[in-house]
């Protein structure tokens, strides 16, 4: 399941709302994006994006990580609008059986978004604005999924 | 066709989306970008650093040598910044 939205979320709701009342849930993975206040340089995030394609893109990311690990269930939640330091931006949780593909896809699904999800962070603070820049540290994460070449025979 | 455009793309071009009847002869979204440059400072300095712009296409992420015919939405912006 994907979600965008403006209000923020309750991690316990949402973890209890994927599991239901399921019971063959052995392992469920949560991860909070947060913004950071940098040492107080930052006093306002205002995160952007593209009504449609974020949507496509997310359900896209999520189909993979569904394809590439035995997941019983995920989410994304994915904010955007005006936000303060301390404010949740995003959560992604992935349910297994084991604990490896839920830990492996959660970290997937973050690589994977931080580089395709239509999204673009504005930080405000006193030394005016600026449009966040996109990290290469971010490229380099996302290329360790690459699906290794078959073997030359 | 309408043309959105997102970011510091959108503030510098000074528009968010817009419609618009191509030239018959642009093909591609290599060649859009070109002929956009043509169409004013804005534009001109909006796609400055074209190289680092990137393209969708009915909400599909694209390379410059997407071929631009039967698309009903091509959006131009900075890398993605989110999560």
């Amino acid at each position: 399941m994907i979600r965008v939205q403006q209000e923020d979320f309750d991690v316990g709701v949402e973890i209890a709302a994927l599991k239901g009342s399921r019971t063959d849930i052995g392992a469920i993975v949560s991860f909070i994006g947060a913004v950071r206040d940098q040492m107080g340089a930052i006093e306002e995030l205002t995160l952007e994006h593209y009504p449609g394609m974020t949507e496509a893109e997310l359900a896209k990311i999520e189909q993979e990580a569904k394809a590439r690990w035995p997941l019983q269930a995920s989410l994304i939640v994915h904010r955007y609008g005006r936000l303060l330091p301390g404010d949740n931006i995003v959560l992604v949780l992935t349910a297994s059986e084991h604990r490896d593909a839920a830990f492996e896809a959660a970290r997937f699904l973050m690589d994977y978004l931080k580089t395709s999800a239509p999204f673009w962070k504005k930080e405000s603070g006193k030394g005016g604005s600026r449009w966040v820049e996109a990290a290469a540290r971010d490229d380099a994460a996302r290329a360790r999924w690459s699906r290794p070449k078959p073997a030359a025979e | 066709m309408r043309l959105l455009y997102f970011a510091w793309v959108k503030e510098k071009v000074g528009k968010a989306s817009e419609d618009i009847v191509l030239p018959p002869e642009i093909a591609t979204v290599g060649e859009l970008i070109a002929w956009l440059k043509t169409r004013g400072p804005e534009f001109a300095n909006a796609f400055a650093r074209e190289e680092v712009i990137r393209a969708a296409i009915d909400h599909s992420h694209v390379r410059r040598d997407a071929h631009i015919g039967g698309a009903h939405e091509i959006a131009f912006f900075p890398p993605v910044t989110g999560g």
